[in-house]
Order: C-alpha cells, then sequence, then structure tokens
C-alpha cells in the first residue's frame, strides 16, 4: 500500500516544499558541511541525509520531518547543551537523534566523528524516522546502546529521573534495568535530558495533530491511511515515553460528543423551524412565486401572531368571565331579547344581520353588565373591559413598532448589497441534505426564482436610457394618479353629502338608497388596475411600483374609511338624541308599572314583583349598533374575499384550463390567462381588515375571535388559491428583507382607528341601560372609581398631581427632545455607516486592482531593483543582502497568479493540502534561528 | 459484533478511525450497492470499484443534481469508480464533521467540470443550468455568469481560480452544507 502511493506522494511533499522553502534534498545535503562547522550535531544530521538515498522508501518521510529535527535539535541544544559544553559533540548529539532515532545517537555518542560511516549511520537514521523503526531497532540491537530507546521504555518516571540526576551513567544504568524490565523494547536508556522530551513531545504532538486532522486533508484515502499509520506507529511507540496513553480514546470521545453535539444543535434548529407555524407552506409558496408573494403570507403570519395575542386578552380577561361568573341570559333586561323581537329572533336572516339572539350575546358591548365586581372572584369587570380595550391598542402599537424596529435592523446589517449575490447563490444555494424527490423539485423552483429575482434586480442595475424621458413620463403618470385620486375624493365627498339630504326623505329609490356602496365599490374596483396601467409609464422595479402602488391605493381607501367613520358617526348622533327621549320614557314607564301595580293590587306597601325583563323599554344602546356594524363589515369582507378567489382565481382557472381544449384562441397564453397573486390588494385588505378589528373590538369584544377564524382560514385557503390556481408573476421579484412597509402602512392604520375610539371614549356618554359603564357619565369614570374606592387615598392625590399640566407639559417637552436627541444620533451612526461601507467597497477594489496590476508593477519593481546601484557587487555573506530579494520572490508568485496557471496551480495546491510535515518546520524555527540555517543552507554546496 | 473480524480486521478500523458501527454501516452501504461486486470479507482489503451509475442512485445522491460531478471528483480516474476507500472519502468529506476549508477544495472540484483546476465560464453554466433545470434563457444565463465572474474573480483572469473560489466560499453565510 504505502509504495503504491509513493509515487503521489513524492509530488506532493516535493511541491509543498517549494512553496514553503526549498529544503528537501539541498537541505539535507548541504546542511551537513554547515553542522559539522557548527557543531556535532550538525554531522549528526547530515549524516541522517546522507543515508536517504539508500532507502527510498523513507526518503519522503524523512524530508519532511527532517527539516523539522534539525531545528528541534537546534533549538535544543542550545538550551541544554550550551550549558553542557564539556560534553561535547557527543552531547550534543544525543538531542537530535533521539526524535529521529536511536541510532543515530549511537553514532553520536559513541562516534561522534562519525563523519566517514555514512552508511552504517543511514541506516541508523532511517531507523529514526517513523516510518523505518524496524530498521532502528535491528540497529539498536547490534549497537546495543540504542540511545533512541530512552524514548520508549521509560515513561514518565524516567523523564524525571533524569531531571533529576543529570549525570549520563546513573541514567544509563537506569535506563538499562527499566528497558530490560518493562518494556518490549530493546535499548539501555540514554540519559532523556529536558530538552529530548520536550522535542520529543512535541513531535508526538505533532503527530497526534496529524491524528486529528487527518479526515481534513484533502488525500486520497489510501495515502491519509499511509500517513495516519505511520503517524499512529510513532505515537504508539514515543507517547508512552511522555505517559500519554489515552490520547487516542480521549479524542475518539471527544469526536463522538462533537458529533453528538451537532445532532443534537440540528435537530433542535429543526425542531424550532417545525415550531414556526405554517413555514413549510409559505416556503412552498415563495419557491414557485418568489418572496414578494411569501411576504404577504409573512405578514398575514405575523397578523395572525397578533391577533391571537389580542384574543387571548379579551377572552381571558373580559368574555369569559363574564361567562363563567356573571349574571345569566334572561336575568336583567341587556341580556335579554325584547318582547317584541322575539318572534323573529332565531331566524336565519335576522341571525345573520347580528340581530335576535346574537344582539344580545357576549359578543357585544351591550350584553355586559354594570356590577362593579361579579363573581366570587370580585373581579372587576368594567374596569377590566376598559383596560383591555386601552390594552389592545397599546399592545398593537408597541408590537408594530418593535417588529419596525427589528426589520429595520436586520434590513440595514447584511445581505442586500453583498458583494457575491450571484457566486453565492450559484455555489452555495443547494442544499446537499435534499434526499426527497418533491423537495428537490421545489428547491429547484425556488433556486430558478431566486436567481430570477436577482436577474431583475441586476438587469435594473444596468439599465440606463433616456433619463430625461423617463422622467417626464413620471411626472405624467404621478399627475395623472393625482388627479384621479382628488376626483375620486370629491366624488366620494359628493356622494356622502348627498347621502345626508336623502337621508331625511323616504322616498328613495334603491339606487338612490344604496348609491354610496355602489360608488364606493365601484371606485375600489376600477381605481386598482386603473393605477396599475398608470403605474407602467413609470418604468420603476417592481419592488418600488408595489410600494407606489400600496400607498396609492392606500390613499384611495382612507376615502372608504372616511365615508364609513362619517356614516357611523351621525348613526351615532342620532342614536344619543334618541336615547334621551327613551331613557325619560322608560323612568316614566317604569314609575307607570309600580302605579299600576299598586292600584290594582290597592296595596301601597307591597313590593311589587319585578318587571319581565322582555318588557322593560330599552335604550338603542348606540355602542352595541357600532359593535355590529363592525361585525358586519368585517364577515362581508370575509365573505367578498373569499368569493373573489372562488371565482376571480379558481373559476378563471378551470375555464382557462378546461376549456382550453374546445376554444378558437389559446386562453392559457392569451386573453384570460391565469391569475395573478394581487399582492397589494390583498396587504391593504388585511390592513384595513386590521383596523376594523381594532376599531371595532371595543364595542364587540367578538370581533377579535371572528378576526381570529378568518385569518387562520384564510391562510390555508389562500395558500391553496395561489398554489392551484395563480400564476407567478412575469418579474418575479425580491422584496425588500424587512416587511416594514406594510408596517408602516398598518401602523398609519392602527393610528387612523386609535382616533375615533379614544374620542368616543373619552367624551361620548355611554348608554344608560346596557353594557358596563351604563349609569356613569364617562368610560373613564370606572377608573376613578377604582382609584377612590380600591386603591389607599394617597394614591389619589398621586393621580390627581401626575394630572397637572404643570407636569404634564415638560414631560412632554423631555420627550419631544429626547426623540430629536436619538434621531440626530441614529442619523449620525448611519452616515459613518454608509462611510465604512464605502470603505469596505474601495479596500475590495484596490486589492482586485492590485492582483490584476501585479505584473506591472512587479515588472516596475525589477526595472528599480535593476536601477539600484551595486546591488550585485555586494558581497553574499551578510544577511542584509540577502533580505533585498527576498520581495522579489513573492511579487513573482503573485503573478502567476494573475497571468500563468503554472505557478499558480502550485500555490493552490500547497494551501489545499497543507502537508503538516512540510509545513511544520516552516512555521516553528521562531524568527532568529530560522532565518539564519535556512539560509545557510541554501546557499551552501551542494553536498558531497 | 461478530461483524468486525469477518469484514475488517481491527488494524483496518483503527486506521479508518471511525467507530465501528458505523464504519460497517458504510461498508454495509458500500456492500448493498452491488452484492455481487462487494466481498463480504474485506480484511484483505480486495480490489473492487463501483460504476458510477451505482453509486448516483443512492438517496444521499440521487435528487442531487451535482450527483455525477461528485462522485467523479472522488474517484482516481476520473470517470466515476469508486473503490471504498474512495467511497469512505466521499462520505467523509460530506458528513457535517468535514471542516469548512475541506469541503470547500471538493466543492471546487465538484464545479469544475472540465477539470482545469480552474471555474471557467462554460463551468459556470453547466452548474447553473443543472440548479435551475434550463429554466432560465440563455441570456440570463449568461448574465448570471458575467455577474459570479465578475464578483468573484480577484485576479482578473476571467475565470475563478481556487484562490477565488475559496475568498468568495469561505464568506458565504450558508456555506456548510
Amino acid at each position: 500500500m504505502p509504495r503504491k502511493s509513493d509515487a503521489a506522494k513524492m509530488e506532493e511533499v516535493g511541491i509543498e516544499i517549494d512553496g514553503d522553502l526549498s529544503e528537501s534534498d539541498d537541505g539535507g545535503t548541504q546542511r551537513r558541511p554547515n553542522r559539522r562547522q557548527a557543531g556535532g550535531r550538525g554531522g549528526a544530521k547530515g549524516r541522517g541525509r546522507g543515508k536517504k538515498p539508500a532507502s527510498d522508501d523513507e526518503d519522503e518521510d524523512e524530508e519532511d520531518e527532517a527539516p523539522r529535527g534539525r531545528r528541534g535539535a537546534n533549538r535544543k541544544k542550545p538550551a541544554k547543551k550550551r550549558g553542557g559544553d564539556d560534553e561535547d559533540e557527543s552531547e550534543d548529539e544525543p538531542p537530535k537523534r533521539k526524535r529521529g532515532g536511536a541510532a543515530n545517537k549511537k553514532k553520536g555518542g559513541k562516534a561522534q566523528d562519525s563523519d566517514d560511516d555514512d552508511s552504517d549511520v543511514g541506516k541508523g537514521k532511517k531507523g529514526k524516522k517513523g516510518g523505518g523503526r524496524k530498521g532502528k531497532k535491528e540497529e539498536e540491537e547490534e549497537e546495543t546502546k540504542g540511545k533512541k530507546g530512552d524514548g520508549k521504555g521509560k515513561g514518565k518516571d524516567k523523564g524525571k529521573d533524569k531531571d533529576d540526576d543529570k549525570d549520563k551513567k546513573k541514567k544509563k544504568k537506569k535506563g538499562d534495568s527499566s528497558s530490560d524490565s518493562s518494556s518490549n523494547s530493546s535499548e539501555e536508556e540514554e540519559s532523556m535530558s529536558e530538552g529530548e522530551m520536550a522535542r520529543l513531545m512535541e513531535e508526538v504532538e505533532e503527530k497526534k495533530k496529524l491524528i486529528a486532522n487527518i479526515r481534513n486533508k484533502p488525500w486520497r484515502m489510501q495515502r491519509r491511511l499511509k500517513h495516519l499509520k505511520e503517524a499512529q506507529e510513532f505515537v504508539d511507540k514515543f507517547e508512552g515515553a511522555l505517559g500519554k496513553g489515552k490520547g487516542r480514546k480521549w479524542y475518539a470521545y471527544k469526536v463522538m460528543m462533537t458529533k453528538k453535539w451537532i445532532k443534537f444543535q440540528r435537530d433542535f434548529e429543526n425542531f424550532r423551524t417545525a415550531c414556526i407555524p405554517w413555514e413549510r407552506k409559505i416556503k412552498e409558496v415563495e419557491s414557485h412565486f418568489g418572496s414578494s408573494v411569501a411576504s404577504y403570507f409573512i405578514f398575514l403570519r405575523w397578523m395572525y401572531g397578533m391577533n391571537l395575542v389580542l384574543f387571548g386578552f379579551t377572552f381571558g380577561l373580559v368574555v369569559i368571565p363574564e361567562v363563567l361568573m356573571g349574571l345569566p341570559y334572561g336575568s336583567v333586561p341587556r341580556k335579554t331579547v325584547p318582547r317584541a323581537e322575539q318572534d323573529t329572533a332565531q331566524d336565519y336572516s335576522v341571525l345573520m344581520d347580528f340581530n335576535g339572539y346574537c344582539k344580545y350575546s357576549v359578543l357585544f358591548y351591550g350584553y355586559y353588565n354594570n356590577q362593579r365586581t361579579i363573581g366570587v372572584l370580585k373581579f372587576r369587570l368594567p374596569l377590566s373591559y376598559l383596560m383591555v380595550g386601552i390594552g389592545t391598542f397599546g399592545y398593537s402599537l408597541m408590537l408594530v413598532i418593535r417588529t419596525m424596529a427589528k426589520n429595520a435592523d436586520v434590513g440595514g446589517g447584511d445581505g442586500e448589497d453583498s458583494d457575491f449575490t450571484f457566486a453565492w447563490k450559484m455555489f452555495t444555494s443547494w442544499d446537499y441534505l435534499i434526499g426527497n424527490a418533491e423537495t428537490a423539485d421545489n428547491k429547484y423552483a425556488s433556486i430558478t426564482t431566486s436567481f430570477k429575482e436577482s436577474i431583475v434586480d441586476e438587469q435594473e442595475n444596468q439599465k440606463d436610457e433616456n433619463i430625461h424621458l423617463r422622467r417626464f413620463l413620471r411626472v405624467l403618470a404621478n399627475f395623472l394618479i393625482t388627479c384621479s385620486l382628488g376626483g375620486s375624493g370629491y366624488l366620494i365627498y359628493f356622494v356622502v353629502k348627498r347621502s345626508q339630504e336623502f337621508a331625511t326623505r323616504d322616498d328613495l329609490s334603491w339606487y338612490e338608497k344604496n348609491e354610496m356602496e355602489i360608488v364606493m365599490s365601484l371606485l375600489g374596483l376600477v381605481c386598482p388596475p386603473l393605477f396599475e396601467t398608470i403605474a407602467e409609464l413609470e418604468d420603476y422595479h417592481p419592488r418600488i411600483a408595489l410600494k407606489w402602488q400600496l400607498g396609492r391605493i392606500f390613499a384611495l381607501f382612507l376615502g372608504n374609511l372616511y365615508t364609513f367613520l362619517f356614516a357611523l358617526f351621525d348613526e351615532v348622533n342620532t342614536k344619543l338624541e334618541e336615547e334621551q327621549a327613551i331613557k325619560n320614557a322608560s323612568i316614566w314607564a317604569m314609575k307607570e308599572y309600580y302605579a299600576n301595580y299598586s292600584r290594582l293590587m290597592n296595596d301601597s306597601e307591597a313590593t311589587p314583583p319585578p318587571m319581565d325583563p322582555a318588557d322593560v323599554i330599552r335604550g338603542p344602546c348606540w355602542e352595541t349598533a357600532v359593535g355590529i356594524e363592525f361585525v358586519k363589515l368585517t364577515v362581508s369582507d370575509i365573505q367578498v374575499s373569499y368569493l373573489t378567489i372562488l371565482i376571480g382565481d379558481f373559476a378563471r382557472a378551470v375555464i382557462v384550463r378546461f376549456l382550453n381544449y374546445c376554444w378558437c384562441w389559446d386562453l392559457e397564453a392569451g386573453f384570460p390567462s391565469y391569475g395573478e397573486f394581487d399582492i397589494s390588494g390583498n396587504v391593504l385588505g388585511l390592513v384595513f381588515n386590521q383596523g376594523m378589528i381594532w376599531m371595532g373590538a371595543f364595542y364587540a369584544p367578538g370581533l377579535v375571535g371572528i378576526n381570529v377564524l378568518r385569518l387562520l382560514s384564510s391562510m390555508y385557503y389562500q395558500c391553496w388559491a395561489v398554489m392551484a390556481t395563480n400564476v407567478p408573476h412575469e418579474r418575479v421579484f425580491k422584496a425588500s428583507k424587512s416587511n416594514n412597509f406594510y408596517m408602516g402602512l398598518l401602523l398609519l392604520v392602527l393610528f387612523l382607528s386609535l382616533l375615533p375610539v379614544v374620542y368616543t371614549i373619552m367624551t361620548l356618554p355611554p348608554s344608560f341601560d346596557c353594557g358596563p359603564f351604563s349609569g356613569k357619565d364617562k368610560m373613564f369614570d370606572v377608573v376613578m372609581e377604582t382609584i377612590d374606592l380600591d386603591l389607599p387615598a394617597f394614591m389619589g392625590t398621586l393621580f390627581s398631581y401626575a394630572a397637572n399640566p404643570g407636569l404634564i407639559i415638560p414631560a412632554v417637552l423631555l420627550m419631544v427632545l429626547a426623540i430629536y436627541y436619538l434621531n440626530s444620533v441614529s442619523e449620525a451612526y448611519q452616515n459613518s455607516n454608509m462611510e465604512l461601507k464605502k470603505k469596505m467597497k474601495m479596500a475590495r477594489d484596490e486589492e482586485k486592482n492590485r492582483r490584476n496590476n501585479a505584473d506591472t508593477t512587479n515588472q516596475v519593481m525589477k526595472d528599480l531593483e535593476d536601477l539600484l546601484p551595486n546591488r550585485s557587487l555586494i558581497p553574499p555573506d551578510p544577511p542584509e543582502p540577502e533580505k533585498p530579494p527576498e520581495p522579489e520572490p513573492k511579487p513573482t508568485k503573485t503573478k502567476p497568479g494573475s497571468a500563468g496557471k503554472g505557478v499558480n496551480l502550485q500555490k493552490d495546491v500547497a494551501l489545499a493540502s497543507p502537508n503538516p510535515n512540510a509545513r511544520a518546520p516552516v512555521s516553528r524555527p521562531p524568527g532568529p534561528r530560522g532565518p539564519g540555517p535556512g539560509r545557510g543552507r541554501g546557499r551552501g554546496p551542494p553536498p558531497r | 459484533m461478530g461483524n468486525k473480524q469477518t469484514i475488517f480486521t481491527d488494524e483496518q478500523l483503527d486506521a479508518y478511525q471511525v467507530s465501528l458501527f458505523s464504519f460497517s454501516r458504510l461498508h454495509g452501504r458500500y456492500h448493498e450497492l452491488a452484492p455481487h461486486l462487494v466481498p463480504m470479507d474485506y480484511t484483505n482489503e480486495p480490489d473492487c470499484k463501483l460504476p458510477l451509475a451505482l453509486i448516483v442512485n443512492m438517496p444521499e445522491l440521487k435528487e442531487n443534481p451535482f450527483r455525477n460531478r461528485i462522485v467523479e471528483s472522488f474517484s482516481e480516474d476520473g470517470m466515476g469508480n469508486l473503490s471504498f476507500n474512495e467511497f469512505v472519502d466521499m462520505f467523509s468529506v460530506l458528513s457535517e464533521m468535514a471542516p469548512r476549508e475541506l469541503k470547500a477544495i471538493y466543492a471546487f472540484k465538484i464545479y469544475d467540470f472540465n477539470v482545469d483546476n480552474y471555474l471557467c465560464k462554460e463551468d459556470l453554466e453547466k452548474t447553473l443550468n443543472k440548479l435551475t433545470k434550463e429554466e432560465l434563457t440563455p441570456e440570463e444565463v449568461e448574465l448570471v455568469c458575467e455577474k459570479t465572474i465578475e464578483e468573484a474573480d480577484l485576479d482578473g483572469d476571467h475565470k475563478l481560480s481556487f484562490a477565488d473560489f475559496e475568498n468568495m466560499i469561505s464568506r458565504a453565510p450558508d456555506f456548510l452544507r
């Protein structure tokens, strides 16, 4: 086996060494002379080298290790040997050998003079190498002194002993005894000095590292096996000496644990991903329709999460306590269907209008009682109702803003404008863990989609046409759209005014009754496509076009909202007037009832039985009326949007698909075609729907529950619809990473819907006979009441202080200032960010340029150097002249990188396969020592 | 456990540095690809190779667009015939234990379709077409390839050397495989 790979190995070794230092052969040969001069150790090594030729097999190994050994030797000697010069060369040699092998040492020890006995020594040296242990042993046996033996059998004891008594003789004796008694290997022990120990240890460590890392080497298995074997044998042999026999087990254990840990991490990650609802559905949509469509679904999912929390609050703190602990249905007038309505209260059509039983259920404001506390828990329902109403807004605001901030973080951080968009997509997008055909198909689709997205972006970057024409067209488009927006705004205003007129008349035709709705829905139908058509003039990138489109339709829909609110306030005002009258009437009726009772019974003392709750005269309860409006609106919205999908997308797709067989033109490619997913419409639908929920939730706690159901079903429904009936957009584009535009719209709607609700809470008087706040002047009086009755007195005064304008105005001022300060700080950061980005880009460009121009600059450098006087005249001996040449090799190396393959290739290989054997020698010898010998070697005459 | 002696010697196992369990499993996989070709007994290191067609059908590779290249780049003869050693090699590189650098090297080899140690435009085109099942138009392919080279090519030779490749890939966030 080893033989086979020899050739390959040789090549590689050669290359590596070239890359590092050109030591290998020359080094071996040249060293010898130098060494001699230097001292005995030099001789030893030199010999080692000399032997090589004899044994081809081990050549490479030796080459690899020799340099190290040499260096190690050098190093150690100084430390140890310097001290004990007395021992002369003989002493010097042992250290080197130790690593290399006993054989050498012997020579050194016995025949330091051994310059002559190259041949013998050579064998010995071979032995020294990991590969040639056998050789070693034999020699040792022959020589009997085999110092190398030290390494093996000694164990720690020896090391210590050695340390203690440095006398060689003693050591020797010990060594002998120990070797005899203990170990397999046959040697007497030459002392193992500290230096030797250290070196050996280093070596073993190195080998171990090799073993540990061998799987990281880009070698063929055969070569790996061979190296591994050698290294392992070496370690086995010498590790004992260092008492570290357990290394491998420990390593195996560690590897196992890392493996397990990685697996655990991956499983955990999978688990976490599995916990994200609909992740797979959304990914599937994304892979076919691009991230822009997926962004809608992500937004939908986010909304669902938020609504779930709102639902939890509302039901946990308001609805369920009322159901469990409040008075049951029929006990009080507000919880009972009035006599007049009872006949029809269960009719389907009535229920669908949320009248009848629906109206007098927990779904609506009016059902709740104004008892201060309910149940055994003394739950303060009115207070909790108010707090939940306000908390809904507080929580939503906080969540929206927090999400926006987080998104901004993500968006600004990485990615988007990375340097390697396409390269990364090309090389890292395939997931090598995919083993399922369906997943693979999805992955293909998603990769294609993402490429298309990037291509669209790129094309946008490259687009450079008539900029004046473009600008003109954009201005024109905006002008047109502003006109149509203004027109529709006036139309809405006009219609609303007319409807107020109509409200006073009775003789209305069907059209006149429904004029407002008809106009509104016509506008909603006509305007978005119109805007889209006009937007084509602008020729924006689809992502930006989507934002414009969203903004414009949003402005249009604001008209919707405005008319709706307008109508609502009208209704509320009339109801409030009505209420005053009924309030008096009901009081009067009550009195009359008692009067009648006492008159009939002729007993003014008797307490009359309470009136049947169904018979009591009720006020109009405007809060419930408002709640019903919102619920109706939401439900009709759900119906409309689901029907639109069913008819507009599904039916269309079915017709196109199946009628295509018998039609005169190609339906699929031609006119009707399949629908595209309408991102802007859907997002805005979602946003406005949420606005309805926020506004209505206070008057109809059940609305949140309905909305949760809606979002849940629409997630599945739309996912299905998109996959089944739609085709991807013509230009698939990448959504901006942060959904902040959607969030911005949402925030705006949240603010808009906050206004009317807060207005009603703060100013309008609640109905006198329904809802948790009945009997109070203002809804927020519950809070006052709680402060007065339930909190200690000083809290009340505290609140009154806090409400003092003198305190509030400075606080507001302070906040404004803080906002200003933070704003300017963030701007400064942004600027410095930009600056840094610019710098990074410049650095990269510069690097590119440098590499590109390496050739020319190098040429210039050479010319310059040529011009330098006396360069060639300087004697080569002193170290200085050596340095100047050094720069040269480097440039030449880089130059090929740009121009020629050959050298580059070499470099690559060296990069790719860091052979520790080769590399170690280079990196090990620290500055001072390394250069000296290296140079000398390089310069020296060839060996022999 | 009995398996151990019959398939591999202890030394062999030691040398491969893997647990007996996973190793014999690996051999099992290798064996079941071609039961008639691969002997159960590996103690004497028989010399047998499996052709590319068999290996490519392993579930791990079946769906991979680069399966042929993967196998080819691990086989010594470049034709996709894998000996058991090479087979083990492949798995060890593709395992998650392998370090990034090693993976980068083999990734480079895999993407280097024409084995010239450079990723040139043809290589990239092939890669891209495999990744997208040829759903992009030729112009788009052209554009993507050009952009890729432009992004990653540091030395301006209009092809990617390993240095370029490594430089690029080492910054990729999701190069883990």
